[in-house]
């Protein structure tokens, strides 16, 4: 194939395709861009949280009764629940589930001179000390949420308080690793500001209530502490095709047990429609990052396809001519394929120094990562097959032009 | 002349309709896109008030010590007032009106048995806040300073809420059960639903549904009613009552200056202020920390739109950008197409001027036709907002300014893609086209 012929017409085009480089670089430093934010939200939004997402489901209730004991009334609860057919079991925690956005969070030190070291910086920045998401519930809370024990053991009955803060807690590994690098968490001793709490078990993973930042996003301390206040979530466990029904049951018979109290209905969920509310504004962000991908890519096919069908009539007589002079149908239809090839390949070139121009503009504004080399290629490919693809037909066309139209004049 | 263009011009779009359903389609989806963003973004920095909001200015002061290190995500404290902050900017008075407000949820017991207690959201302001913003009453009145000063137990209900618990009764002199405590029914107010929230803890809310009550602030501040806003505190022991606390901030308060003096006066007085509290050992930082934010710049300062929707206006308008380019390509193949019918008019005395007129109307016709499939897209792309369950979704919706947005802005765009395109195509020189063809 010479190139030629193709380059000396080209040349005779400059504006022309100059535009199309200019499409195929907006286009390719955008669908680069767009491409890359779609893998950060995928990735954000498929972060295991350690528990058994799918057989869980929770209901709320906020006791309206003064003077009621809230603890007795959830044992109650808790009793009903349990009877329920299709609850495999139930346990109440104070508000919050991984995901669920209320958070309730604490600073805790592997040691007190730790402590000490944060008081005296007046930040917890460098100290040692690390401020984890803290979970309570009821006994049973680490079987129902279905959270794996990695080493040491769940909680004793005994364990459990009702008020003032538990002796012990289990913490996950990811919090166990920042408060004692390097070192066996286990039967260690954290000091919270007033006294000393020994971690008695380590769970391989449970997610925060509101993610922060990768690196702390697995720090949780579970307390064996009892919901003290009337306000309560019930966590149940059931097989994930009772769900629905389990929390239909579950909302009437706690009415029937005690009516003093609201279940708003926008609390009755299954653990999937927490975690799908949590990344609902990540999966539309998706929905929408994908459609504009879509609709460059289209766009951009378009303007090949209507410029190369204007071309091939352009140069019926030419294409004429060169058929009658004995270039076969292949070579017509490889002249136009590589002057497709030629004109998005230098839109790359440039395209790709404007996706690294705009991911630097993200970064800046919308806290976005360094966009990683290798999506240069495939945005490469992607483009490379799109002209190719787009330009096909009419370049099947301008083969199907005649020789003897070389012998007409127009 | 101009309805001969026209007629060329549809004419010669009709010749090759495949080429011009493309860039009307195109044009369309662009312009569809983009309209969408920018009407979500429109309604969003809305003026909430739109008649009285220049005259109403938020103070701000800052109150925190020294030493006290702001944690990046957490609500800023000084974004509030404190409690006797509120009250010293409140009894001196120096502005036309002025009120102090928090928002809470109470649980409501309705009296009638077919109605199960259910929670509201409401406001706890001081006697001005009704008037302040020009909250429109349906039946019977706000209350006076006299009811904030003895903490009666007053309250005005919103027409929904009083329809709810009254039927169709007005409800004046009945009481109700807030909390654990019984109101007088003193006034009903007629639907009043500023958006965004200006007035609110922006921080904790800034969309959303409508003020189901309001109640005396001092009588919510003795019954010890919750709060639903943020409630920033620094102080080391917690002496006492914490609400009425000088170092938690909780209070949002609001004052309306009718004339530029009057707005330099009251941030003078907001400097003296914090001086004087400076001078007492109360505040640590300097006087001229406090700030007066008219309310359209408090909107900008708190800046409500998410950086999701912000992205999203720049994809839309990337992908308008390459609609455009995608246009001029087509067109300026369109146009040179037509060179010989352009060479033949130029040769019988057309001058450049006249072609660039002609095709200018050719594109702005495109822009036109894809203004209408743009403005179809948009409303589709609006509905589709207004199905997510983000609490500013509910207002997605066109005004006139947004559909003459739509038109002008496809019509802007083709009119701008078909520049290029024109200009080339008038250069055709009169007399070689003809030879060669």
């Amino acid at each position: 194939m010479q190139l030629r012929p193709i380059l000396s017409t080209l040349r005779r085009h400059k504006l022309t395709a100059g535009l199309l480089v200019l499409q195929a670089a907006i286009t390719c430093a955008i669908v680069c861009n767009v491409v890359f934010m779609i893998a950060n939200r995928v990735q954000r939004i498929s972060v295991p949280t350690g528990i058994a997402e799918n057989e869980l489901s929770v209901i709320q209730s906020t006791g309206i009764e003064k003077g009621a004991n809230p603890q007795a009334q959830h044992a109650a609860d808790l009793a009903t629940l349990r009877g329920i057919p299709g609850v495999q079991s139930a346990v109440a925690v104070s508000y919050s589930m991984p995901l669920d956005q209320s958070e309730s969070s604490s600073g805790i030190c592997p040691s007190k001179q730790a402590l000490d070291r944060a008081m005296q910086n007046n930040s917890i920045e460098g100290s040692g000390c690390v401020e984890p998401a803290v979970y309570d519930g009821t006994p049973g809370l680490i079987k129902t949420l279905g959270l794996r024990l990695v080493a040491g053991r769940d909680f004793r009955p005994e364990e459990f308080v009702s008020e003032g803060k538990p002796a012990v807690a289990i913490v996950t590994r990811a919090l166990a690793q920042h408060l004692y690098p390097g070192e066996q968490a286990l039967g260690k001793s954290m000091y919270d500001g007033d006294n000393y709490v020994l971690i008695v078990g380590i769970v391989d993973r449970l997610l925060r209530p509101n993610l922060r930042a990768p690196g702390v996003d697995g720090d949780s301390l579970i307390s064996p502490r009892r919901p003290p206040d009337l306000s309560v979530l019930y966590v149940m466990r059931s097989a994930p095709q009772d769900r629905a029904s389990v929390l239909q049951a579950a909302s009437a018979a706690l009415l029937k047990l005690n009516p003093n109290r609201l279940i708003p209905p926008t609390r009755m969920q299954t653990y999937q429609e927490i975690r799908a509310e949590y990344f609902q504004r990540d999966t539309t962000m998706i929905g929408l990052l994908l459609a504009s991908a879509l609709g460059l890519l289209f766009v951009t096919a378009l303007g090949i396809t209507g410029l190369a069908n204007f071309w091939v009539q352009q140069r019926r007589r030419s294409i004429g001519i060169r058929r009658a002079i004995g270039a076969t149908r292949g070579d017509i239809v490889r002249y136009f394929l590589t002057e497709n090839f030629l004109i998005v390949s230098v839109g790359i070139v440039l395209g790709m120094l404007l996706a690294f121009l705009l991911n630097g503009v993200l970064m800046q504004h919308y806290e976005l990562p360094r966009l990683p080399l290798f999506y240069l290629p495939i945005g490469a490919l992607l483009l490379w097959g799109l002209g190719q693809l787009a330009v096909l037909g009419p370049a099947l066309r301008a083969a199907a032009v005649p020789p003897v139209v070389a012998t007409r004049s127009v | 002349m101009f309805g001969y263009y026209i007629q060329m011009a549809l004419r010669s779009l009709k010749r090759s309709p495949i080429l011009t359903a493309l860039m009307v389609l195109a044009i369309g989806l662009g312009i569809g896109a983009s309209m969408t963003m920018i009407t979500v973004l429109h309604v969003m920095t809305n003026d909430p008030l739109p008649g009285r909001s220049a005259m109403l200015f938020t103070p701000h002061l800052d109150p925190l010590p020294l030493n006290h290190k702001h944690r990046g995500d957490g609500p800023d404290p000084t974004d509030n007032l404190t409690w006797p902050d509120a009250m010293a900017l409140l009894n001196a008075h120096p502005a036309t009106r002025q009120a102090a407000s928090a928002g809470g949820s109470l649980l409501v017991r309705p009296a009638r048995a077919d109605v199960r207690p259910f929670n509201v959201s409401g406001r706890y302001a001081t006697a001005d806040f009704l008037s302040l913003f020009g909250v429109p009453f349906a039946h019977g009145q706000g209350w006076s300073a006299a009811d904030d000063a003895s903490r009666n137990h007053v309250v005005v209900l919103s027409e929904t809420l009083a329809r709810k618990l009254f039927g169709d009764a007005s409800g004046i002199g009945q009481a109700v059960r807030l909390g654990d405590s019984d109101f007088r029914v003193i006034g009903v107010t007629a639907d009043w639903r500023p958006q965004p929230m200006f007035y609110a803890d922006l921080s904790a809310q800034s969309f959303g549904d409508a003020d189901q009550f309001f109640l005396p602030l001092s009588t919510a501040v003795d019954l010890k009613f919750q709060t639903s806003g943020n409630q920033s505190s620094w102080g080391k022991g917690d002496s006492g009552d914490s609400m009425t606390s000088g170092e938690m901030t909780w209070l949002q308060f609001w004052v309306q200056l009718d004339s530029a003096a009057q707005v330099q006066a009251y941030h003078q007085f907001l400097i003296d202020y914090s001086a004087q509290q400076k001078s007492l050992g109360r505040f640590q930082r300097p006087p001229t920390d406090a700030k007066l934010y008219s309310l359209m710049g408090w909107l900008a300062h708190k800046n409500l739109v998410p950086t999701d929707v912000r992205l999203q206006l720049w994809l839309a308008l990337g992908f308008l950008l390459v609609c455009i380019v995608n246009i001029v390509a087509l067109l300026l193949a369109k146009f040179l197409r037509r060179s010989g019918e352009i060479s033949v008019r130029r040769a019988l005395g057309a001058r450049r001027r006249d072609i660039f007129q002609q095709l200018g109307i050719e594109s702005a016709l495109i822009g036109v036709a894809g203004g209408v499939l743009g403005l179809v897209i948009a409303q589709l792309g609006l509905w589709s907002v207004r199905h997510r369950p983000d609490d500013y979704a509910q207002l997605a919706q066109m005004d006139m300014l947004m559909l003459f947005g739509t038109f002008a802005l496809a019509v802007f765009a083709s009119i701008l893609a078909g520049l290029l395109p024109a200009w080339r195509a008038c250069r055709v020189p009169p007399a070689l086209q003809l030879k060669t063809s």
